[in-house]
């Protein structure tokens, strides 16, 4: 069975080189920005450093010394909860002190540009910066002008990226299924405009998934999607079927607007993960789903609390993975 | 002043002439070629020993940013930037601020051009008023002013009504009707090739069929209106190939292409390069390939610079953030020179295509060296090798991707009517 799933891999079509910005002279990571470019051991090692963080979070004691005296900037020009909520708290726990900035409501909206707003910041001696930007690119060129002492940790920017996201997701399916090579996965829903899909896709196929698939109509995926390595289904039936994962993507009320689909109505009755649905995929499948869900748009409420679904591990998760991302990232310059 | 020039290879394609000569200058024409006439004693001579001698260039497309953007680049500065670059006469899109939809620009940037370094310069007048796509510009009264065509430069149109009336009546005053194909309706949002690069980079793709489906439109309309149609930057192979094939149909219809697009692909655009966001974006291998061909072929007859230089801070975002545009005056020869060494097409055919060509469809009396024709030439160094970068750089635009490229001969003198405005010092 897992052999034919190998002999089926969609192959990565070759893309630009990716970005060597994310690494210092050494080889070690500088800057998060992208998946892309991460190799198999490295994400491996943050996923067994997230590990250790993870098992300390369940403890009555959740903080370690580790970023003690360094200041971290979550600077987010998009709104966001639990992100940088999460964020916030993976700072905290490793002794960061944590600095809160919504830009939505500050100095952008008054006409200071972007770099202003980083050399303003810089100036106040910060160590890392959080960025979330409505920009694809934006954390890659705040990385390319930051000072040579300052981290940049892409927290979401645009449709490109969101990298710790795809990590705590590929955390999450390593829990319950450790061997990558065997896997199925499907995401569902608004590729297009989606920096987890792409994220999750790079992530997976760096881990040497079986198959990936993306499960969309047209309207919702980019353009030449399969050059990413995945597998186009129109259909969910046909694209759930003997799945180990499922992930659920949420669609925006925008896309009805912009012509992208009919209505919620109809997405749902095409594309919503039902448990008749689920049926199709493995007796032992996962429901997952970056979040926040829109039960009833893309998801039955009796999927997402259901027993399949893994949505909460999912958040529980992701300050362990940050705490890891962030403590390796300065790890340079502290002793643990 | 009477000026020769000793021993130079002249290459002029129009006259089909590839062969060292003599070239006798007297006032602002040339008088002779071989032998000096009648009479005729040099003032000045420079001895072109080694050097290439070609008609100045004619480049059909370069926004020098005057008026309205004076802290992007001048007249002045970018006219310089031209000179030193073999550049003898220029074309401003009409989209300055305010446009030129009205004579009192167009007296504007001439006065403005007299005062600069001697580098021809011509405007581009709006086809509709304000740019704004809503209703038509006073053409006849822009004519008369000097304009050598009408443009709806990068702004969309109202409706395919309005396009028509537009080049009917353009059509009626003779005046060729220079159009981008881009449906701004299908593109979007879009600032790169819609495809694999863009979907990594997670940008909004601008998609092939926002240039085909309004290419077809117009070649629709330049058939039903009989305007004289000149398309503006072609991006794309398939659209390249329709306009081949509407040629070949009879169609009057002409295009330009960027030197950029014939050098760079949307590959380039990767880790979010915003010297590489330019409008049509650089697009795949297979259209960059397919544009060469039709540069080969003459389908597509002119290469421009497209040149729009910026203020620094003007790149200095995230991609889809910074404002779109190279400062490619002086790049437009040394990309031109080099399809020729890359061996795409001839090198004659390489300088007809920035010389007698774009003349041609400006209905300029340049763009050759045949005796009773206006001195505009540049001499070259052929074997010179450099290395463009900001130390060198003319243009108060520094948006160049080009910055490191090596590039093989480089002008030394630029004259215009006869009169030198630019000589290399070393």
């Amino acid at each position: 069975m897992s052999e034919a799933i190998v002999s089926t891999r969609a192959i990565p079509a070759p893309g630009p080189l990716p970005s060597s910005l994310q690494f210092n002279e050494d080889g070690r990571l500088r800057h998060l920005l992208t998946i892309e470019g991460l190799s198999h051991a490295l994400i491996t090692e943050i996923l067994d450093t997230a590990e250790s963080f993870a098992s300390m979070n369940a403890q009555a004691v959740k903080k370690v010394p580790l970023l003690r005296g360094k200041t971290v900037v979550n600077l987010f020009f998009e709104a966001s909860t639990r992100t940088r909520t999460t964020f916030e708290l993976a700072a905290k726990r490793l002794s960061a002190d944590v600095l809160n900035i919504n830009i939505a409501t500050s100095a952008a909206t008054k006409g200071e540009s972007l770099l202003d707003t980083l050399r303003n910041l810089e100036a106040m001696y910060v160590d890392m910066f959080v960025v979330r930007h409505e920009a694809s690119g934006a954390a890659h060129f705040i990385a390319r002008h930051v000072a040579p002492h300052v981290s940049v940790l892409n927290a979401g920017d645009g449709r490109h990226a969101h990298p710790t996201q795809a990590l705590l997701d590929m955390f999450t399916i390593r829990r319950h299924k450790p061997d990558f090579t065997r896997l199925r996965v499907a995401i569902v829903g608004d590729i297009l405009h989606s920096r987890v899909a792409r994220s999750q896709i790079h992530a997976l196929n760096i881990l040497n998934a079986g198959e990936i698939r993306v499960i969309a109509p047209q309207s919702l995926l980019p353009a030449h999607v399969e050059t990413l390595g995945v597998h186009v289904y129109n259909d969910i039936r046909q694209g759930l079927r003997d799945v180990d994962v499922i992930i659920m993507l949420r669609l925006q009320r925008e896309r009805m607007e912009s012509g992208l689909l009919p209505s919620e109505h109809e997405f749902f009755q095409l594309y919503g993960l039902t448990r008749e649905r689920l049926a199709l995929a493995k007796p032992d499948c996962i429901v997952m789903h970056p979040g926040p869900a829109n039960r009833g748009v893309e998801i039955d409420s009796r999927v997402a609390d259901g027993p399949h679904s893994v949505i909460l591990e999912q958040v529980t998760y992701g300050i362990a993975v940050r705490m890891a991302v962030m403590s390796m990232i300065m790890g340079g310059s502290v002793n643990p | 002043m009477k000026l020769v020039i000793d021993n130079a290879r002249l290459l002029d394609p129009a006259q089909g002439i590839d062969r060292v000569t003599n070239i006798y200058i007297q006032k602002d024409v040339v008088v002779a070629l071989d032998s000096a006439p009648e009479g005729f004693e040099a003032q000045r001579r420079i001895d072109a020993s080694g050097r290439l001698v070609i008609p100045g260039v004619v480049d059909l497309a370069a926004r020098t940013r005057e008026p309205g953007q004076e802290h992007k680049a001048t007249i002045a500065s970018e006219t310089r930037a031209a000179a030193s670059a073999g550049i003898t006469t220029l074309v401003c899109p009409p989209d300055t601020n305010p446009p030129v939809d009205s004579p009192a620009e167009v007296e504007l940037i001439t006065r403005r051009a007299k005062q600069a370094c001697g580098v021809r310069v011509h405007a581009l007048g709006a086809l509709t008023a304000g740019l704004a796509g809503e209703q038509l510009a006073e053409m006849a009264a822009l004519k008369r002013a000097g304009v050598l065509g009408v443009s709806q430069a990068l702004r969309p149109m109202s409706s395919h009504l309005l396009l028509r009336r537009a080049m009917e009546y353009a059509a009626s005053h003779q005046l060729t009707v220079f159009l981008h194909p881009i449906d701004w309706s299908l593109n979007a949002r879009g600032c790169v090739h819609e495809g694999p690069v863009g979907t990594r980079l997670g940008l909004p793709g601008s998609p092939e069929a926002a240039e085909t489906a309004a290419l077809g439109t117009i070649l629709a309309l330049s058939e039903q209106t009989g305007a004289r149609v000149h398309l503006c930057r072609l991006s794309t192979a398939r659209g390249a190939h329709m306009l081949a094939r509407a040629r070949h149909d009879g169609l009057p219809i002409s295009a330009d292409v960027a030197a950029h697009q014939l050098f760079l692909t949307d590959m380039d655009v990767a880790d979010f390069n915003t010297l590489c966001h330019v409008v049509p974006p650089l697009r795949s291998q297979r259209d960059r390939d397919g544009l060469r061909q039709a540069v080969a072929d003459g389908v597509i007859s002119v290469i421009c610079s497209d040149h729009q230089p910026h203020e620094a801070d003007a790149k200095l975002a995230p991609f889809s953030h910074s404002l779109p545009g190279i400062s490619s005056l002086e790049t437009l020869l040394p990309l031109t020179l080099r399809l020729a060494q890359e061996g795409v097409l001839s090198e004659a055919e390489a300088i007809r295509r920035v010389t007698a060509n774009p003349a041609a469809i400006l209905g300029l009396p340049v763009g050759t060296l045949a005796p009773g024709h206006r001195a505009d030439l540049c001499i070259l160094d052929p074997e010179a090798v450099y290395t463009p970068d900001t130390r060198t750089w003319v243009s108060q635009g520094h948006n160049s991707p080009f910055f490191g490229w090596e590039f093989t001969g480089l002008v030394t003198h630029t004259l215009v009517a006869g009169r030198i405005i630019f000589e290399q010092n070393h």
